[in-house]
């Protein structure tokens, strides 16, 4: 039997509410097939499965809000006899042999508590041990805490707390979730900040001369460019590309830039577009526009919430001159661009005014040194004195 | 279709975009009241030219900086 469990969608995560399936028992899946809709902090995410089978048995209900990790369904690997109710005769215990070895890793046997229950229980005095939960399993969630404090008398008089007029659910949510990234961003990494100042001059010409052939629809924007350069340039610098986990660097297998896209109602999500060094640059126009539709629309994808490897910002286009970066954990570094302008240029012995843009570099520098980290956005620039190189 | 009309088309497709946005000044650049960045302002254009099946070369969106302007260009491409 397979488990498939809810993800985690992004270091700011901890707990999901199931919205709705998209399959029901006896369902056949494959690889990739989107199968449930949970709505986090930051937006209601398709959540894929990557494994072939057929649904066994749906364990979460629709409505019920679960720890990351939960157990959310089972289903029958490929090849293995669909089992039609958990039948534990005295057969003796083999499995098929064409059953990949996906032995469920044992029944949690306390109830589970999420990370954010067990934070929220100490701030509140409550005893999370003790409390029923409500979860699958009984897992205890935040919800089940804020209970049993409002249950419990309250011990003295507490000041009338002062507090913000309520912004909406949705808004307050997407708070927190920025706010225990960020503050464990700031709080755990050692970031470096680098910049450097990019001639622009060849890539405006280039990009111009691109469009000018090009209708509406398919035209590219200079930001396209600059994923593809910095997704290009990582190639030659696997050390800024992954994640630091449990004390190590984690080099990443692919390429999976995260996007940080503003949203028009408050907040910021920065969704992965995959294996974008790969991508020819209209396609990954494409893959952007995409994205970043998608995300105001709430409607993104589990593999685009989980898996960025870096992450680009880019907020040229509010004017700013350059940015200071910080990096989402736990990924290792992450890149902005500010505006494209123009700046006052030497070359030859000679000054002009150049079309430029400031790239700057917010690295951890438990995975990599500025060293690297320069050489980096040196690259990055020297890809953009050569934009053909990257359509 | 006469530029009324492309003035209802125009304000239609901007507000999709930015839905917070309530009353546009017609005079005054579109940037300085609506926080449209160049990803939005490609989709509003494109979205413009399914509408009106106008096409807007790269090089003419300087001419696009207020409402009015964006009106007095297509009307004048529509005509």
């Amino acid at each position: 039997m397979i488990e498939f469990k809810l993800p985690s969608l992004g270091a700011d995560m901890d707990e999901g509410k199931l919205l709705a399936w998209k399959v029901k028992a006896g369902d056949r899946v494959k690889r990739g097939d989107l199968v449930a809709v949970v709505e986090t902090p930051k937006a209601a995410v398709d959540v894929e499965i990557w494994q072939d089978g057929v649904v066994h048995e749906l364990i979460t209900q629709p409505g019920e809000t679960i720890p990351v990790g939960t157990v959310m369904a089972r289903l029958a690997a490929a090849g293995e006899a669909p089992v039609a109710a958990p039948a534990p005769k005295s057969a003796p215990a083999v499995t098929p042999a064409a059953a990949p070895v996906a032995a469920p890793t044992g029944a949690p046997t306390r109830h589970p508590v999420s990370p954010a229950a067990r934070k929220h229980a100490r701030e509140l005095g409550v005893d999370v041990e003790r409390l029923p939960g409500s979860g699958p399993h009984g897992a205890v969630t935040v919800e089940d805490v804020e209970k049993a404090a409002k249950a419990a008398p309250p011990k003295e008089k507490a000041p009338p707390k002062k507090e913000a007029p309520p912004p909406s659910d949705k808004t307050l949510a997407m708070r927190k979730a920025i706010a225990a990234a960020m503050s464990r961003s700031k709080r755990e990494i050692p970031h470096y900040y680098l910049s450097q100042t990019i001639p622009m001059q060849r890539a405006v010409d280039w990009l111009t001369a691109y469009n000018e052939k090009r209708p509406l629809t398919g035209r590219v924007l200079m930001g396209a460019l600059q994923l593809k350069a910095v997704a290009f340039a990582l190639k030659d610098f696997p050390d800024l590309n992954g994640f630091w986990k449990n004390d190590a660097f984690e080099p990443a297998s692919g390429i999976h830039v995260g996007v940080a896209i503003s949203l028009r109602k408050g907040g910021l999500i920065a969704p992965a577009i995959h294996d974008v060094a790969e991508l020819p640059l209209d396609e990954l126009m494409k893959a952007l526009a995409d994205l970043v539709r998608r995300a105001r629309a709430g409607s993104l994808r589990s593999s685009e919430m989980s898996d960025p490897t870096i992450t680009v910002t880019n907020l040229g286009d509010q004017g700013v001159d350059e940015v200071f970066p910080i990096i989402y954990p736990p990924q290792v570094a992450i890149v902005g661009f500010g505006r494209l302008a123009p700046h006052p240029w030497a070359e030859d012995g000679m000054i002009g005014a150049v079309p430029a843009v400031v790239a700057s570099l917010g690295g951890d520098h438990r995975a990599s040194d500025g060293h690297r980290g320069a050489r980096f956005l040196a690259a990055v620039a020297a890809l953009l004195q050569e934009p053909e190189k990257l359509a | 279709m006469n530029a009324e009309e492309i003035r209802k088309v125009v304000l239609a497709e901007l507000k999709r975009i930015a839905p917070e946005l309530e009353d546009v000044q017609p005079a005054k650049p579109l940037r300085d009241q609506v926080d449209l960045d160049s990803m939005d302002w490609l989709n509003f254009l494109v979205a413009l030219n399914e509408r009106l099946k106008i096409e807007i070369p790269e090089a003419d969106y300087r001419k696009l900086g207020t409402l009015d302007q964006i009106v007095d260009y297509l009307s004048a491409k529509a005509g």
